[in-house]
């Protein structure tokens, strides 16, 4: 079984900053990481790997990423958390790619892979939208199930798994192939291991420009990209609100005449 | 300061201080609280390939030919955040080293790989009247046909109970003295052989230290680890190879509460500044580093001596390293509680711990004054052979 783990290399701190004049995330001299939600992704898929393993068939997870060529660091650390393969998609082309031309590009290099299974996190934790694990099911074609919190069965041709819904789970199955995003609940990531770590100095990790995913250039990047961004900015802190205390008939009170003074009653 | 280590050995400092603060830190205060066996915590770390880094490739290890120091490094790194869960993985190199020492290769084929992979290990020479006094024990092994039929009971065995595989001295000819022990690879499961009581202990209350019960347990004679008789020329051995090992326990926890001391005394303020402003405890914690740099020194210089040179003799040499370091493990905790004041002997605080987990490495593989006669026994000879 081919298996296939989509991550994003997103900066170390949550408090990214924004450049005033451009509006788009000032990256530069800020220490990157794997997206924290696709650590999880990249374990469950080494886990489904040992676990088809333990039932007598062959895996390989496959992670992939699209990004500037540093993002190949990324690549290099899932490998020492037990990937086996690496694919970086990365052309000027891609560059301001919106989250449909990056789950379009991701799609056609997943195509090329023909994965059985692929894990997507969550969400990214400085884009936040939640929306390329879905895009891409959609660009390839492949069933979906979000929010993933437990992998309950799975064999060459089904699985099931436990969505976290708002007030509970829900419990579905779907025909492989299938793309996944997972929830923190789903597992406990491991750390690097020895033994990834020199397989991570290693690996050959594979660069496939836009031309070798056949992705034409009004699909990707800017081109590609039916939204824009018009302003980001961080929301000003909320003042906290006013607290009252005393007896409630003389709250009551202050409350009418508040309201009053309002012009609301 | 730079120790030059191989890439390899950054890799394991790395994934060793990966699962220190990711795995450790955060659980060492239950364990400590509980006394359970961190299970979860020895899977990961036989997951991240550390046991493997004092085995030989040929047998599924990634020594590169120093086992010693690797183990040295990795211990102290996982003693940094808990000095009882680090022991699972020292003890298992206590318990492989009669192993790497006097296995024939039948033997190392079976267990080194299985050790590899994360089965973990102890090694059980001390008795109830045998301590220091080693050559006291009296576990008898007695030969009958294809089998040594052991009986005995063994106290104080760091993983007993838990381990799978043990190394175990007992006396096989009576009357031949030190010359008549024996030593065994003996299984867990092993008819004849069960555990006995679990110790509650002062420090590393992760650590299951528990006695080993043999009754007419039948060993299959295939088990027996080395010539009949060498038994306590492998335990010797082992020694003078393990030493380290706990000399670096002793230093990661040492720098492990030096850490926390030095952060603590940027934070609290008395005086209307930071404790850290006065030099009377500047003076403490420059004492406490330079004392903890001396340790390192000595044990890495030590680890990579004997990986190295493979020397005939490393007694006074391992044994100046445990006892050096464990001393100053002492000093150092104690005196890290000193600067967390008051907070430091409250449980609620991290560091109380560390003084308690540093007291053992003064004591087992060999108390600190049982350490200083082998080196004061040393010179002496020495300087008697040069005839000064
Ligand atoms: C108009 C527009 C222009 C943009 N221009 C830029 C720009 O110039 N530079 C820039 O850095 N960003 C730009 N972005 C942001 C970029 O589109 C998003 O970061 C990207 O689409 C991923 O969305 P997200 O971060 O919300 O991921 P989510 O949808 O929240 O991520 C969910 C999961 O999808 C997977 N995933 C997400 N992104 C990737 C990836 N790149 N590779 C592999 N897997 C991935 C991961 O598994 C992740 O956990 C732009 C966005 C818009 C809307
Ligand atoms: C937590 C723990 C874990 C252990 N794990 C293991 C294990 O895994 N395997 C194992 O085999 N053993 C283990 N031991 C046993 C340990 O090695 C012994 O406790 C140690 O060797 C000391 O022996 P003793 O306790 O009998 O002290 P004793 O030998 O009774 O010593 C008592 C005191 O007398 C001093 N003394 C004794 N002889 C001399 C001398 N000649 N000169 C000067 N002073 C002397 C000692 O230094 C000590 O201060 C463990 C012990 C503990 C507490």
């Amino acid at each position: 079984m081919k298996i296939a783990v989509c991550i994003k290399q997103v900066p170390q701190t949550t408090e990214v900053k924004i450049d005033p004049e451009t509006h788009t995330l000032v990256r530069e001299g800020v220490e990157s990481q794997i997206n924290p939600f696709d650590l999880y992704a990249l374990e469950e898929a080494v886990r489904v790997k040992e676990r088809l393993a333990e039932q007598g068939e062959e895996a390989a997870v496959t992670v992939i990423t699209m990004g500037p060529p540093q993002a190949e660091a990324a690549l290099r650390e899932a490998i020492s958390l037990g990937a086996d393969n690496a694919v970086l998609l990365s052309d000027r082309a891609f560059a301001g790619s919106d989250t449909w031309a990056t789950s379009y590009a991701l799609a056609r290099g997943l195509a090329k892979i023909a994965p059985d299974l692929v894990f997507c996190g969550m969400q990214a934790i400085d884009g936040d939208t939640g929306q390329v694990g879905p895009g891409i099911a959609v660009h390839i074609d492949y069933a979906q199930a979000a929010y993933v919190a437990c992998i309950e069965e799975i064999s060459k041709k089904k699985i099931t798994v436990k969505r976290l819904i708002e007030n509970g789970y829900e419990r579905v199955s779907l025909q492989l192939p299938a793309v996944l995003t997972v929830v923190k609940e789903i597992n406990e990531p491991r750390t690097p291991s020895l033994r990834g770590k020199m397989n991570a100095k290693k690996a050959e990790i594979t660069v496939w420009k836009a031309s070798d995913i056949d992705a034409p250039e009004d699909k990707i990047g800017l081109l590609g990209s039916p939204t824009q961004v018009i302003k980001i900015f961080s929301p000003p802190h909320r003042e906290g609100g006013e607290k009252w205390t005393g007896e409630s008939h003389e709250l009551a009170d202050k409350l009418a005449n508040l309201l009053k003074e309002m012009e609301v009653v | 300061m730079d120790y030059f280590f191989t890439e390899e050995q950054q890799f394991m400092r790395d994934v060793a201080r990966d699962i220190a603060e990711k795995k450790i830190r955060p659980v060492a205060a239950h364990y400590d609280e509980t006394g359970e066996f961190p299970w979860p915590e020895v899977k990961a770390m036989a997951e991240a390939d550390l046991f493997r880094v004092f085995i030989d490739e040929k047998y599924d290890g990634m020594a590169g030919g120093s086992p010693i120091m690797n183990m040295c490094i990795v211990t102290e790194e996982l003693s940094k955040a808990c000095g009882g869960i680090s022991l699972a993985f020292a003890a298992t190199g206590l318990g492989t080293m009669p192993i790497l020492v006097s296995a024939n290769e039948e033997q190392k084929q079976k267990y080194l790989p299985q050790i590899a992979s994360g089965t973990i290990a102890a090694f059980a020479l001390t008795e109830a009247n045998a301590g220091s006094d080693a050559s006291g024990i009296q576990t008898r092994a007695v030969e009958d046909g294809d089998y040594f039929i052991m009986n005995g009971t063994k106290q104080w065995i760091t993983n007993g109970g838990e381990a799978d595989i043990y190394t175990v001295f007992a006396v096989t000819d009576p009357d031949r003295g030190a010359r008549g022990v024996s030593a065994f690879i003996v299984e867990k499961g092993t008819p004849g052989f069960t555990f006995g009581k679990k110790e509650d202990k002062m420090g590393i209350r992760a650590s299951a230290t528990r006695e080993l019960v043999f009754q007419d347990c039948k060993i299959p004679k295939e088990n027996m680890l080395g010539k009949r008789g060498t038994g306590f020329f492998t335990a010797m051995k082992t020694f003078d190879m393990s030493r380290p090992g706990v000399g670096s326990q002793a230093l990661g926890i040492a720098q492990g509460a030096l850490d926390l001391a030095i952060a603590y005394s940027r934070q609290r303020r008395q005086f209307g500044a930071p404790i850290s402003s006065f030099q009377g405890l500047r003076f403490m914690l420059a004492d406490m580093a330079m004392k903890v740099e001396a340790a390192r020194a000595l044990i890495y210089s030590v680890a990579r001596w004997i990986d190295q040179a493979s020397p005939k003799k490393a007694t006074a040499y391992s044994a100046m390293s445990k006892c050096f370091a464990s001393d100053v493990a002492m000093e150092v905790t104690t005196n890290a509680v000193q600067i967390f004041g008051g907070y430091g002997y409250m449980k609620e605080y991290p560091i109380e711990k560390y003084m308690r987990d540093a007291k053992i490495t003064q004591i087992y593989e060999g108390t600190n004054q049982i350490q200083r006669d082998e080196i004061g026994r040393g010179l002496v000879a020495a300087a008697a052979q040069s005839g000064c």
